[in-house]
């Protein structure tokens, strides 16, 4: 496939046939590790609140395979976007860009990834796990990175969703079934992504625009993003607490699900009037969030048993 | 690396051999691991039954 964006950056490289320079640090850096970190904690979380048993060495395999599977999105997703990464100062660095390694190295690297995640998930868990895998990285390569991000700003409100699934499918591997608490975990991460990515996206405005990227605040503005940003937090609140209000989880993950988003909509609140840092302590804060809800929800489990 | 290069091929340069050496070494420990991987997870799905087949 000589026409791929991803090989016309290398077009000469290839040319030469030039062996691969690559070292064992650049495909790890293809993977996101810092992306795979949120996700193998949501879906760990997922894993262990979920009704039922799964062997300890099984649950491991199940995580290890869920890793790998976001990993082998992250390497397609860098494959198909190096061209628009060699335009962003955040991004010219990462190892296709750079010319560490070749784009067709990067796809067969994440080609083969994630087909080893799914078949191995499948024969480890169960295939309804496998499934909402092989669906995810789908939806991360094909939906948002090769279909919406090049053409809405409504790119991460729907690619979203991909980041949100790990829990689901943690719990699905554990249970070998899917219930309403794995699609209120999914509902958190699906309305906490805009704000944490747009809080990004205000910092690297330039960034985007220049890469010809329709972030919202590139096609709407700064002011515009931060009211949606604020309307998210809003929304995420009571998303949040949802699971102590519903019974699914105990007095402990509500009371921090609350405060923790309240800091949220604190810190959303504050964006509305620009001040310098602001976006990068609201993107700070949305990871801790992240951590903090998932993290009370465990903590909440263990010592009550709810979800 | 005991191959001779052909002056008109590819010749690579040290730190190229370098880093295919940790890539090498990277997939052997991968391979390594999986394989353990595997072997636990079969024994822990099938348990003693492990042991019970046709001779």
């Amino acid at each position: 496939m000589v026409t791929t964006r991803g090989v016309n950056l290398h077009e000469a490289a290839l040319a030469r046939a030039e062996p691969s320079g690559a070292g064992v640090e650049d495909y790890l850096a293809l993977m996101k590790p810092r992306v795979m970190s949120l996700v193998v904690f949501t879906a760990l979380v997922g894993l262990l609140v979920a009704p039922g048993h799964l062997h300890p060495v099984l649950g491991f395999a199940a995580l290890l395979c869920i890793a790998v599977g976001a990993g082998a999105a992250s390497a397609l997703n860098m494959w198909y976007d190096a061209d628009i990464d060699a335009r962003m100062s955040r991004t010219c660095g990462r190892p296709i860009p750079a010319g560490r390694v070749l784009p067709g190295e990067a796809l067969a690297f994440g080609l083969t990834l994630a087909g080893g995640a799914v078949a191995v998930l499948g024969l480890v868990a169960n295939w309804l796990a496998a499934g909402l895998l092989a669906f995810t990285i789908f939806f991360y390569v094909g939906i948002y990175t090769a279909w919406l991000k090049r053409r809405t700003p409504h790119n991460i409100v729907i690619g979203g969703a991909a980041g949100a699934f790990p829990p689901m499918i943690g719990w699905a591997a554990a249970s070998g079934g899917l219930a309403l608490e794995p699609i209120l975990l999914f509902l958190i991460i699906f309305l906490w992504t805009p704000p944490h990515f747009w809080a990004l996206a205000l910092c690297r405005a330039d960034d985007y625009a220049r890469a010809g990227v329709p972030m919202l605040p590139v096609v709407a503005g700064a002011q515009e993003t931060r009211r949606q940003i604020l309307l998210y937090a809003l929304t995420l609140l009571p998303a949040g607490a949802a699971p102590w209000v519903l019974g699914l989880a105990g007095p402990l993950y509500g009371i921090a699900a609350i405060f923790a988003g309240a800091g949220m909509v604190g810190l959303a609140w504050r964006l509305r009037r620009p001040r310098a840092g602001g976006e990068a302590a609201l993107f700070a804060y949305s990871v801790v969030y992240l951590f903090a809800v998932f993290a009370a929800l465990l903590i909440d489990h263990r010592l009550f048993g709810s979800a | 690396m005991d191959r001779r290069d052909d002056e008109s091929g590819i010749v690579l340069t040290e730190e190229q051999k370098r880093r295919r050496r940790a890539r090498s070494i990277a997939i052997a420990l991968s391979l390594g691991a999986l394989a353990l991987l595997f072997y636990l997870v079969t024994i822990v799905k099938l348990g003693p039954g492990v042991l019970r087949r046709p001779l």
